[in-house]
């Protein structure tokens, strides 16, 4: 008898409190519809509130970067929310800097819409897709260096700015236990709306291009998501100056092309960077490039050449061997992709030569 | 309202949760490192202890003891407890996003720290405590338990630049110094005859 009552009551306590907490979420939780306001009222979309700001947007079609999936542990979804916002959570404390704080930026998957909200979101994002698309081939340009050539569903286009990069998604596979996100610039024409190439140089142990070197298939799918980023050519009709080495070429890839495609005339010279012979990529390419734009020019320079490479090229570092073609770079526009390091150098190199800080633009990775 | 001075004092001082009993001591270690985020889990467990206290108290004299399941009371406690701590977070989210978000990730906390479950079992061991005095009790019980994280974090950032032997580093200095203040605690004792 005890043994009913005392299972009878605890199943009602139970329940009472199960309803309880129902109840209370249904009136507490419910925040009705709110407005988000975006770019100064340049869209406005409604919104069921109490969710995140990340999902709200997600549902109204808006995509935000966002490589962990909204647990606040990679910081790329960062808004500026002038509105609407409460302050700022623990959460999102590691990831905002003192300018970014002063700036209302905001990592917007920890923000929950309760109220309307003002924020302002770059115009680029709007463009931003995901796709699952088709490997149609790769590869291999040299003994680390593949090209990946990813068809996008039948039907889809893509515009992109010579310059931007993709997010591709690595799969949960034995080095990671979860999908990674890495991001490669775009070295497609963009012309060709239907596809995108990457260029991706194998970097021991990690994580996504030893999934594209040792993994990947040919015909698989992979998901991906884009176009990202504001390196790109400007239009004040200066000089031109490439500097990249490895799979750094791939946005420079894309903006000849578009030099090409506009029959833009400004003087181009891109100096690769590269160590022997063998770390050389897409000579027959840029052998065309050279042969179709009368004012470009290709100086590949290699550090280490080897006896065998029987090199009558440049040698050299790539910094001093553009130190040496270009004394004076005022007047001159610079353009780097590659890692910091390399990056760092270029600038140094750049600034001593005479050029403003204000014209060299640069992709790190 | 002596009677409730009296408990209330001997619930902070002298029968200190966390100094006499030891209980609460996990989120206790990992939390008092920092001064700022121990005050604020230090009220969340004031608030919580105080009206879990008293909803238990409710619950055991006019539905548990009446149907004899007495024995039913652990569990019953957890789940007012779990329930109770949602509740809270809901009604604060709700009404005051400031306080929420300077007290909200340590709600969740609050739900498995014992020292809360410690409270609502200590008061029935109290002969005759009615509702007020169980009121007061599980206020005492988590001021005392605040005093202790404050007093703890204090010490902690004060020693945080010092050379501790590589072994006692962490969670060791800490038990050492929590058994230190617990002696200076029982002088307390003196205080309610």
């Amino acid at each position: 008898m005890t043994f009913w009552i005392a299972v009878g009551s605890l199943c009602a306590i139970c329940g009472i409190l199960a309803v309880l907490l129902v109840i209370a979420d249904r009136y507490l939780n419910d925040y009705g519809i709110c407005k988000l306001i975006i770019n100064k009222g340049a869209r406005e979309e409604e919104v069921e509130g109490g969710s995140t700001l990340l999902n709200s947007l997600n549902s109204t079609g808006i995509f935000i970067p966002s490589a962990c999936g909204g647990q606040g542990s990679c910081g790329l979804c960062k808004l500026k929310v002038t509105a609407g916002a409460p302050p700022i959570l623990p959460t999102e404390e590691p990831h905002l800097s003192k300018e970014e704080r002063a700036d209302n930026v905001r990592l917007c998957c920890q923000l929950k819409v309760h109220e309307n909200m003002e924020l302002e979101i770059p115009e680029e994002l709007f463009n931003i897709r995901e796709f699952n698309g088709t490997v149609e081939s790769l590869e291999n340009l040299n003994h680390d260096i593949k090209r990946l050539r990813i068809a996008l569903p039948a039907g889809e286009e893509l515009d992109i700015i010579p310059g931007q990069y993709m997010q591709i998604e690595t799969p949960a596979y034995k080095k990671t236990p979860e999908p990674v996100y890495r991001a490669y610039s775009i070295a497609t024409d963009p012309r060709d709306k239907t596809h995108i190439d990457l260029v991706i140089r194998l970097v021991p142990g990690g994580i996504c291009t030893t999934y594209v070197f040792e993994h990947m298939k040919e015909q698989q799918t992979l998901a991906l998501n884009g176009p990202y980023g504001d390196f790109r050519l400007t239009d004040t009709g200066k000089e031109m100056i490439f500097i990249a080495g490895g799979s750094g070429m791939a946005p420079f890839l894309s903006m000849l092309a578009h030099i090409q495609n506009e029959g833009i005339t400004r003087n181009v010279t891109y100096f690769f960077g590269a160590r022997s012979k063998r770390d050389l990529i897409c000579l027959d390419k840029m052998a065309a490039f050279e042969a179709a734009l009368p004012n470009f020019k290709f100086v590949p320079c290699l550090s280490e050449p080897m006896p065998d490479d029987n090199w009558d090229g440049e040698t050299g570092l790539v910094t001093e061997v553009m130190k040496r073609h270009c004394p004076d770079l005022t007047e001159m526009e610079a353009y780097l992709c590659g890692s910091p390091g390399m990056c760092d150098a270029s600038v140094a190199a750049l600034t001593a030569n005479g050029m403003p800080a204000e014209n060299i633009f640069f992709d790190k990775f | 309202m002596m009677n409730l001075l009296v408990i209330f004092l001997a619930a902070a001082f002298t029968e200190n949760i966390l100094l006499a009993r030891f209980l609460g001591m996990c989120s206790f270690l990992a939390i008092s490192r920092q001064m700022k985020t121990s005050v604020g889990l230090g009220f969340a467990v004031v608030f919580v202890t105080t009206f879990t206290a008293a909803i238990n108290w409710l619950l055991h004299t006019y539905v548990m003891v009446p149907l004899g399941i007495e024995f039913l009371e652990f569990i019953v406690f957890i789940v007012v407890i779990a329930a109770f701590v949602q509740l809270v977070e809901m009604i604060i989210e709700r009404f005051s996003p400031s306080l929420y978000f300077s007290l909200g990730i340590f709600l969740p906390l609050i739900t498995v720290n014992c020292a809360i479950l410690g409270v609502s079992l200590f008061m029935l061991n109290k002969q005759g405590f009615g509702f007020w005095e169980s009121l007061v009790f599980g206020f005492g019980s988590g001021i005392g338990w605040l005093l202790a994280i404050i007093l703890m974090a204090g010490i902690r950032e004060q020693i945080k630049e010092d050379k501790i032997p590589a072994g006692l580093r962490g969670s060791g200095i800490t038990l050492i110094i929590t058994g230190i203040i617990a002696l200076a605690f029982v002088a307390f004792s003196g205080m309610i005859k």
